[in-house]
């Protein structure tokens, strides 16, 4: 369990002690954020060679151009996505402040910092459902795609199907951070954490939402810059 | 970047304090401000090379970005070198599967263009109503079923 002191001239593979110098739990979470990054990455590559493939693709300037409270014209790209991108980088900030806090054994804290994280959570999940609700108004949605190539050529149903499928399991991600949140939120106010002597289990809640806010750096590039 | 942690690592191994926390976010930030304002200035741009170099500066700014989100939040970079490489070194495959695929993607694009006359003059016609399928009059616009 321990976690040794590193010494430069440890051997590592002579047994008796773990190889990675971590505890099984955070071993175990950094393996599966690695296939997780590969279900992500074949994601995104689909999607790249789908888009390598055809001789059109919507302009992402036109799709993306509205933000709530806005009328119909409106023609502001880029604006609310980086709204959302600010919105999960300040609270993956905050969840490495709930990490560091709980190092301290600084319960209150840890508390707090986890309030803003899920408040965050939440917010991102605000705003995509806004997104997605307001797309598919403009008509959008798996297997329908209003929006026309940017050289103004009929396009394929390949871009909103993309688009809803990758954001939709990011989505799902930050859904389901959110909730491991709380629950590190619940154990952490019912003194759960003070009983075992340790805050580990919010490094390993910490890492999965930083993987979170990592795949929405990938996934806000490659639909909405590129 | 040019920082070294060799001397912390010994008796911490989670990296800085709540300063470094805060220097990774204002670099996050700058970044994202710079991707962004390369993002607009991109609308603008129509030459063939002059978008490539565009989207390359913002793809090398993706990958710092998720450098430091993996580096300093996550504290990669304070554990020891076996997790660094166990994590690292099997997503080295995605290289060859990002370089591989994108190939393969643009080969079927020009070898259909070359030899299937249907698909290429299919892929000319004009969009004309492009609020179509909101009006329930998607079978008077050439939507593509999938492709």
């Amino acid at each position: 369990m321990e976690t040794t002191a590193v010494a430069a001239d440890t051997k590592w593979w002579n047994g008796g002690k773990s190889p990675f110098n971590v505890e099984y739990g955070k071993l175990m979470m950094w393996y599966f954020l690695m296939s997780d990054s590969f279900t992500f990455g074949a994601f995104l590559i689909s999607y790249g060679t789908v888009r390598f493939s055809s001789n059109g693709w919507p302009n992402p300037n036109e799709v993306f151009r509205s933000y709530p409270g806005a009328g119909e014209g409106v023609h502001a790209p880029l604006v609310f996505v980086s709204i959302m991108t600010f919105i999960l980088i300040m609270s993956s900030v905050t969840m490495v402040l709930a990490v560091h806090a709980g190092h301290e054994r600084n319960k209150k804290a840890v508390i707090t910092y986890l309030a803003w994280t899920i408040l965050g959570g939440l917010a991102f999940l605000s705003c995509q459902a806004w997104e997605w609700n307001h797309l598919h108004h403009e008509g959008a949605w798996w297997g329908r795609n209003p929006f026309p190539n940017a050289d103004g050529t009929g396009a394929s149903t390949n871009f909103t199907n993309f688009f809803f499928t990758i954001t939709g399991f990011h989505g799902f991600h930050v859904f389901s951070g959110v909730v491991i949140n709380i629950i590190m939120l619940i154990m952490a106010a019912t003194d759960t954490f003070e009983k075992k002597g340790h805050y580990l289990m919010i490094e390993k809640a910490g890492l999965y939402w930083h993987f979170v806010d990592l795949v929405w750096v990938f996934v806000f590039t490659c639909f909405y810059l590129l | 970047m040019e920082h070294t942690h060799a001397g912390e690592i010994a008796h911490d191994s989670h990296g800085g304090g709540t300063k470094e926390i805060w220097r990774t976010f204002w670099i996050l930030l700058v970044l994202t401000i710079v991707e962004l304002i390369l993002g607009y200035i991109l609308i603008g741009v129509h030459g063939t090379g002059g978008r490539l170099a565009l989207k390359g500066a913002i793809i090398i700014l993706m990958l710092a970005k998720a450098f430091y989100i993996v580096a300093y939040f996550m504290h990669l970079k304070s554990e020891i070198r076996n997790l660094i490489m166990t994590i690292i070194v099997p997503l080295a495959l995605l290289i060859w599967a990002i370089i591989a695929f994108l190939y393969d993607g643009n080969s079927f694009k020009d070898n259909r263009n070359t030899y299937d006359a249907y698909k290429r003059d299919r892929s000319h016609i004009q969009s004309t109503d492009t609020k179509a399928d909101e009006k329930g009059k998607s079978g008077e616009k050439r939507t593509g079923a999938m492709e």
